[in-house]
């Protein structure tokens, strides 16, 4: 482990070289926009929402995987990642079926929130209102897959916070699908524990407690960190207890 | 040669629709008819969601209406889980039922129908709107404004907004009522009911101006269908149905709302896709009916209000003693007596101390397969019938609309306008075309799509042979 000193918008910051730039940049005060991270879960850089541009790189850089460099000048906001991010919000919402108005987690919703922040007006792409079915299977949860932005959060907590591995991803490309155990219905899938994990991290309305009612589903995701660090470092403490967590 | 004249759209009625009418080779009126050319889906698309998201979806299928659907679809989420729910949910759901009928009545009164009953049928049509009206009666329009203000005010108070509010749901509703919310909605009674017997005193004064034109106003004789209490009140909310014949003869009574298909079937016409129910044991022709609030007052034994009583046995005496009131136009008086009934009613729910109780909610989960929500909507009793599977997944929706259930009266309304107003001479007049739509207009139809209430459509009129090809062609 090494100190490295770096620029993010100009601004002179330092931080460990096992870090991410989106962890250093967080402590620094300056927002990135992510969907598919959670703080206590391993990144996986899959929504490309933190992509970053760095001065010398013809690439662009997802900020929660990628790990600083010493003298590496780094923006987080040009006019080409404001473009791109909006692109990837259009493209979530083109791909599934997000009805806001009459979704459980209107108003509490990520996705809706990123939407929101990125100045999302209109889609400029065709929907593609695909056929995808809600599984209500299990007693306590229901997942809808039309709602479903493939962050794998649900997918993530499960394995390495629950221990149980009820979730995976099924199928390859545009196709791809959360599925339960084999792909069999969730409420089927013996090493589920009901706990709730993945309801409680996913950003939309894809999981949800059986029962709400539109605008009904509000989430707390700061338990995860929370549970991780009691476990890594026998320390029960964190921002558990603070609401609107993100 | 036999025509066919286009009304196309129907102006200042909530949804789109076009009325043609069928002349024969003396240029006689044959027949009339009005075309819904709407068509939305909703039963479909609903299939594969789950129940608990219902009455937010189905507020969605009006922005009229939508706590009707909500409170209905609630309903028969309530009876799929099988439960009863909280005093203080019913209470409340029982006065977002009564705030939507004084919001509605009141547009259809004041928005809709008063340019013409004002203004006049024949008074031109470029001012024949709200803005005519405003710029004709402003006191009168503003009042109107207001009490329709009102009602949205109560279902705001309640469910945290004025339109589409998810607040009723299966087993209650998501929030209780507050002290605070209650004294603001009472404060609003007096000057509603002020209104309201303002507009009452109004109507009477149109009864005089048009007395030579209402006896042809969609005056025929149908059964008339509408909930009543066990003790025969006139009731919004429960109940059960009770159908009468034009002469005042009680034809079915103590009907059950799950039992509705049993007793009611439907026809549809490859020409509207509006379909058209009636009473099953005497079939399509001589089982039609209305609903709404004629229907309403005609089934009813009395109302347990005291001014909308009063007013309720003169309207009794329009139909001459013991029949039923069978002119559509007076539609339009007996809405103005719900209105009364709903603000007296307003006043007395909202005094109750049970409505301020905050268990309001009642859980469970799947209990039976199948369920029947009924309520009186603004314009006549409403259904939802669902079917789910052991998850709570919807399987199947039927959606009863009370404007569907009064497309036979409407059809047969337009064919009495068009033949007592064309006569002889297939010439599209002002006059003809003005009278077809209030006409149309006394029923309220909720088309339900969007509202034309400022009448700002084009009204486009073709007169064609009976080949199809144009003869006339008429625009404003």
């Amino acid at each position: 482990m090494a100190i490295v000193t770096l620029t993010i918008d100009g601004l002179a910051v330092s931080g460990r070289d096992d870090e991410t730039l989106l962890s250093i940049a967080r402590q620094h005060g300056v927002e990135i926009p992510t969907l598919c991270h959670l703080d206590g879960l391993t990144d996986v850089g899959a929504c490309r929402l933190c992509l970053l541009e760095v001065e010398g790189s013809t690439r662009l850089l997802p900020a929660c995987t990628a790990k600083p460099v010493e003298g590496m000048v780094v923006h987080t906001s040009t006019p080409k990642l404001q473009r791109y991010r909006r692109m990837i919000i259009e493209m979530l919402a083109s791909e599934g079926n997000h009805h806001c108005a009459v979704c459980v987690s209107h108003e509490h919703c990520e996705l809706q929130r990123l939407a929101g922040s990125v100045g999302l007006q209109s889609v400029r792409v065709p929907y593609l209102y695909p056929d995808k079915k809600l599984d209500a299977t299990h007693p306590l949860f229901v997942m809808d897959h039309n709602r479903c932005v493939l962050c794998t959060r649900c997918v993530r907590v499960c394995h390495e916070v629950e221990g149980a591995h009820t979730w995976d991803v099924g199928f390859r490309g545009i196709k791809s699908e959360i599925v339960a155990g084999l792909r069999v219905p969730w409420g089927d899938v013996e090493s589920c524990t009901s706990c709730g994990k993945c309801v409680s991290v996913c950003p939309t309305g894809a999981l949800f407690a059986k029962g709400a009612t539109v605008a009904a589903m509000e989430k707390r995701t700061a338990f995860v960190k929370y549970l991780v660090t009691a476990r890594r470092s026998k320390e029960w403490v964190g921002d558990i207890l603070e609401e609107g967590d993100e | 040669m036999a025509k066919t004249l286009t009304i196309d759209p129907v102006t200042r009625i909530e949804g789109h629709s076009k009325i043609t009418i069928l002349l024969d080779d003396a240029g006689n009126v044959e027949d009339a008819r009005f075309h819904v050319n709407e068509f939305r889906g909703f039963e479909k698309f609903c299939e594969g969601r789950l129940l608990w998201e219902m009455p937010g979806i189905t507020s969605r299928i009006c922005g009229i209406c939508p706590a009707s659907h909500l409170v209905t679809s609630a309903k028969a989420g309530d009876e799929i889980l099988a439960i009863g729910i909280p005093e203080a949910a019913d209470k409340l759901r029982r006065i977002i039922t009564l705030a939507q009928w004084v919001q509605s009545h009141a547009l259809s009164f004041f928005h809709l129908s008063s340019p013409d009953l004002m203004l006049g049928f024949d008074s031109d049509p470029a001012a024949r709107n709200l803005f005519g009206l405003i710029a004709a009666h402003p006191e009168f329009a503003r009042r109107g404004i207001r009490l329709r203000k009102f009602g949205q005010e109560i279902i705001e108070v309640l469910g945290g907004r004025r339109i589409h509010t998810p607040w009723a749901v299966p087993g209650g509703v998501r929030e209780p009522f507050t002290a605070a919310g209650r004294d603001r909605l009472l404060a609003g009674i007096p000057e509603a009911l002020a209104t309201t017997q303002m507009a009452i005193a109004t109507l009477m004064l149109m009864f005089e101006r048009h007395a030579k034109e209402i006896p042809a106003f969609g005056n025929f004789d149908t059964m008339h269908l509408g909930s009543v209490r066990a003790d025969g009140a006139l009731e919004y909310y429960g109940g059960t149905l009770r159908l009468r014949d034009a002469d005042g003869n009680t034809i079915a009574d103590g009907i059950e709302p799950r039992d509705f298909d049993k007793h009611f079937a439907e026809k549809t016409e490859p020409w509207s896709y509006l379909k058209f129910p009636y009473y099953a044991p005497l079939g399509p022709e001589k089982g039609i009916y209305r609903v709404g609030p004629l229907a309403r007052l005609n089934v009813c034994d009395f109302i347990e209000t005291p001014l909308a009583e009063a007013e309720r046995l003169k309207f009794k005496a329009l139909g001459g003693g013991a029949g039923a009131v069978n002119n559509s136009f007076h539609y339009h008086y007996a809405r103005l007596i719900e209105v009364l009934f709903a603000v007296e009613k307003l006043e007395q729910l909202l005094r109750d101390p049970a409505t301020l109780d905050e268990h309001v909610r009642s859980k469970a989960s799947i209990n039976r397969h199948e369920g029947v929500g009924a309520t009186e909507a603004p314009r006549g009793v409403l259904f939802h019938h669902y079917k789910v599977d052991d998850d709570g997944v919807i399987q199947s929706v039927n959606m009863l609309i009370a404007t569907a259930q009064n497309n036979l009266a409407m059809n047969r309304a337009i064919r009495q306008l068009a033949k007592h107003h064309l006569t002889g001479v297939a010439e599209i007049t002002e006059g003809l075309l003005n009278r077809l739509e209030a006409g149309i207009r006394c029923f309220d139809p909720c088309l339900s799509c969007s509202t034309h209430a400022i009448g700002q459509m084009p009204l486009l009129v073709e007169l064609t042979r009976a080949d199809g090809s144009l003869l006339a062609r008429r625009a404003r």
